[in-house]
């Protein structure tokens, strides 16, 4: 055994580094301090947040946009729960993110001390993993198991309480860090009998779908992906958060299903007699009333996480294992069936229902989003927050390629988009980065635009104001006769002024003609982040909408004539 | 929705926190646990659990898929419906008189009840066998005084050379 003087934290650090981590996000605090200080020495850059619910989602903005873990450090009590929300955005998302959380010392555990709080028995069903290091020896090992697990199988948010004598212990520095985990399979070997199953299915089906969710991404499948819907020629939907694995701009790819989908993709699932779900995870957002989902459809699901099959659908074929693995062994058993017709079927609808708004009249969120879409380009970075701007952004901005569309699709995290742009642009410094936001949402974290100030990151903020928590607002309206309930957000601040008080550019854009020119003057300013409060109309409601916990065939292309049932079976 | 009693073991990492994370996952799903026994494995880096617990039949392989899912958890099996070793050891104390104690004494030994206490106005018998047996045993002594009960819960083994999960 030897030592150099150098505390666990000291060695913590060293082996977050070679784990290829560039940037740590957080604040610190007392129990945080020895971490904090063993930063000094280190190559990695430290982004100091505002609030810690913004580092967790810089962290995962981060972990999206570049595939490598993302990184948060914190302090005990109020700092380790202030990313309670960052925790459960990833978990539900399947992102890696590390976080530490400085504790009291071990032997205060229990005792109600200062800034004390269990944050494992807190966050337990909220993360992967989590571990309350005890044992300093223990924590070079701890650390490389962490970013194991978050970043293997199915990925996902790990925390690692450190009391603070822990993390101050000076300890050896040639201690054993090997690991073992037996009761952790992160690449389960798909069985050949159940690739061969689904290939016979997929071969024999003429009104076929492909349903490619965050998995598909995940495990990087996206040439297999291409080469299966070329020689199949299969129709394609992607989910909100599979956006990206195969061109939305291919003729075959039909968008997004479900709730606010198009509504060529949900008429695809409706008629298709098998439904291929690649990584995803049939979600409420899509199946609505599950028992009713697309009853006629044979369905397959491809998935890594056994815990996802027949979770929520029953299916008839599936195959546990790394999508890009599957559908590489599937390739050769496949033999094209006669799509032809399903495919003209499909593009009439495709031409039939396509997308719409006016552009004429009041400033539209479609516009300057559809707009702004296009003056970034096909190789932008796209972040959302979560609400209506979400809905149009997820219609309007097609995506060409994996990770480049951002946003919180499970947990629908509002305060997401801005932070996890911060995280997308450390990840990527030479691309475009957008975030579109709400007025609501933005507000819940935009103390970040100091973080994004210092680092001169040049991160275009679409802000779609309408005055409104809009979505909550188009449900009083649909379902609750427009009883407006706590969704007016009189007393919002000038948020041109309010970025000029952050030192950040602002830009005011009120009416449709302005678009362009605004939007360009945006795209064309990089000395910082800016703002574009678009003041769009108030009233504006997203469609198509299937209403929650119904069936996709009760799809609403505009604005209902006749009172609605309230929605059940779903939120 | 129809509840049904379910035998399941575990075998998992010896980890403060896995029991709670454990039970969680009972809890989400709406699973009753009915009785829990954790000991050391032959391995003492790894307990065995074995929990009965009542829930919705359709949602168990569901639960388990969740139960095999945690880091901790190296493997979760329903043994509800297989043919194991099945033991539970309960310790029931009655109230006795002279008058009934004879009678008492007739129905311990009529289930091979051990006597493990005794004084003047109480006996305790040490019951072992299938949860059922122990249910059959207090059922007989409830129209005398039944004073205390307290079960082990069930614990499992695999017959043979089959190893238990
Ligand atoms: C943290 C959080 N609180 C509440 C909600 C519920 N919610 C969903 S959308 C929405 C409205 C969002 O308003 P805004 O950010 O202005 O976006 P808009 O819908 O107007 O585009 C609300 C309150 C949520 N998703 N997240
Ligand atoms: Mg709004």
């Amino acid at each position: 055994m030897s030592n150099t003087g150098r505390t666990a934290a000291d060695v913590m650090i060293d082996i977050i580094h070679q784990q290829g981590v560039d940037y740590i996000f957080g604040l610190p605090g007392g129990a945080a301090i020895p971490m904090f200080d063993a930063l000094v020495q280190s190559p990695i850059e430290l982004v100091l947040t505002r609030h810690e619910q913004g580092a967790a989602h810089m962290a995962d903005g981060y972990a999206r946009a570049s595939g490598k873990p993302g990184v948060v450090l914190v302090t005990s009590g109020p700092g380790a729960t202030n990313t309670i929300t960052g925790l459960l955005t990833a978990h539900m998302d399947s992102v890696p993110i590390v976080v530490i959380c400085g504790q009291q010392t071990t032997g205060n555990l229990g005792l109600d001390t200062f800034q004390e709080a269990d944050i494992s028995g807190i966050t337990f069903p909220l993360v992967k993993h989590s571990y309350l290091v005890k044992n300093p020896q223990d924590l070079p090992r701890i650390t490389k198991e962490a970013f194991h697990i978050a970043s293997t199988g199915r990925p996902g948010p790990v925390i690692i309480d450190l009391p603070k004598d822990v993390s101050s212990t000076i300890i050896d520095d040639d201690i054993d860090t090997s690991f073992t985990i037996p009761g952790y399979i992160n690449d389960p070997e798909p069985n050949p009998e159940d690739i061969a199953q689904a290939a016979a299915m997929i071969s024999r089906s003429t009104k076929p779908v492909l349903m490619l969710g965050h998995g598909a991404i995940i495990s990087g499948a996206q040439k297999e992906i291409a080469e299966i819907v070329e020689k199949m020629q299969i129709p394609v939907v992607n989910t909100l958060l599979g956006k990206g694995i195969f061109p939305e701009t291919h003729e075959l790819n039909l968008g997004m299903p479900g709730m606010h989908g198009t509504a060529y993709a949900n008429k695809a699932l409706i008629n298709a007699d098998l439904i291929i779900s690649v990584g995803a995870r049939w979600d409420d957002r899509i199946a609505g009333n599950p028992d009713k989902f697309c009853p006629d459809a044979l369905k397959i699901h491809i998935d890594i996480d056994p815990a996802e099959i027949n979770k929520s659908i029953q299916v008839d074929c599936a195959i546990i294992g790394d999508a890009r693995k599957v559908l590489d062994k599937m390739y050769s058993l496949l033999k094209p069936a006669d799509t032809e017709k399903w495919l003209r079927q499909v593009a009439r609808w495709k031409r039939d229902y396509p997308l719409k708004y006016k552009k004429e009249g009041k400033l539209k969120a479609q516009h300057v989003i559809e707009e702004m879409a296009q003056l970034a380009g096909p190789d932008a970075i796209i972040t959302t927050d979560v609400g209506q701007h979400q809905m149009w952004a997820a219609q309007f901005c097609l995506t060409e390629k994996p990770n480049q569309w951002i946003s919180s699709g499970g947990a629908g995290t509002m305060g997401f988009g801005f932070p996890s742009a911060i995280g997308a642009q450390l990840a990527h410094k030479d691309k475009t980065v957008v975030t579109v936001v709400g007025d609501g949402g933005f507000q819940m974290t935009l103390c970040e635009l100091a973080t994004a100030f210092n680092l001169k990151l040049p991160i275009k903020i679409l802000l779609i104001n309408n005055n409104y928590l809009g979505m909550v607002r188009q449900w009083q309206s649909m379902f609750y006769e427009n009883r407006l309930s706590g969704v007016d957000l009189v007393g919002n601040p000038d948020f041109v002024r309010l970025a000029s008080a952050y030192g950040c550019k602002g830009f005011r854009l009120k009416r449709s003609a302005d678009v362009k020119k605004v939007l360009t003057a945006a795209m064309e300013y990089n000395d910082g982040p800016c703002i574009i409060d678009a003041e769009v109309a108030q009233q504006d409601d997203v469609f198509p909408m299937v209403p929650a916990g119904a069936t996709l065939d009760n799809m609403l292309l505009e604005p209902p004539k006749h009172k609605l049932e309230k929605p059940e079976g779903s939120t | 929705m129809k509840n049904s009693q379910h035998t399941i073991s575990l075998l998992v990492c010896n980890r403060p926190g896995a029991l709670i994370r454990i039970a969680l996952v009972f809890a989400r799903r709406g699973f009753n646990i009915d009785s829990l026994v954790v000991s050391e494995s032959k391995d003492p880096h790894y307990s065995r659990m074995n929990i009965v617990a009542t829930g919705e039949a359709k949602t168990l392989q569901l639960m388990l898929n969740q139960l095999n899912k945690l880091i901790d958890v190296v493997h979760a099996k329903d043994y509800s419906d297989t043919d194991v070793i099945q033991k539970e050891i309960a310790l029931i104390k009655v109230g006795c008189t002279d008058e009934n104690r004879t009678s008492i004494l007739q129905i311990a030994d009529a289930f091979k009840c051990r006597n493990v206490d005794i004084s003047d106005s109480t006996m305790t018998f040490q019951v072992t066998g299938k949860s059922s047996k122990i249910d059959a045993v207090r059922k007989m002594f409830e129209p005398y005084h039944v004073l205390e009960i307290v079960r082990t819960g069930k614990i499992l083994m695999a017959r043979g050379d089959e190893e238990t999960a």
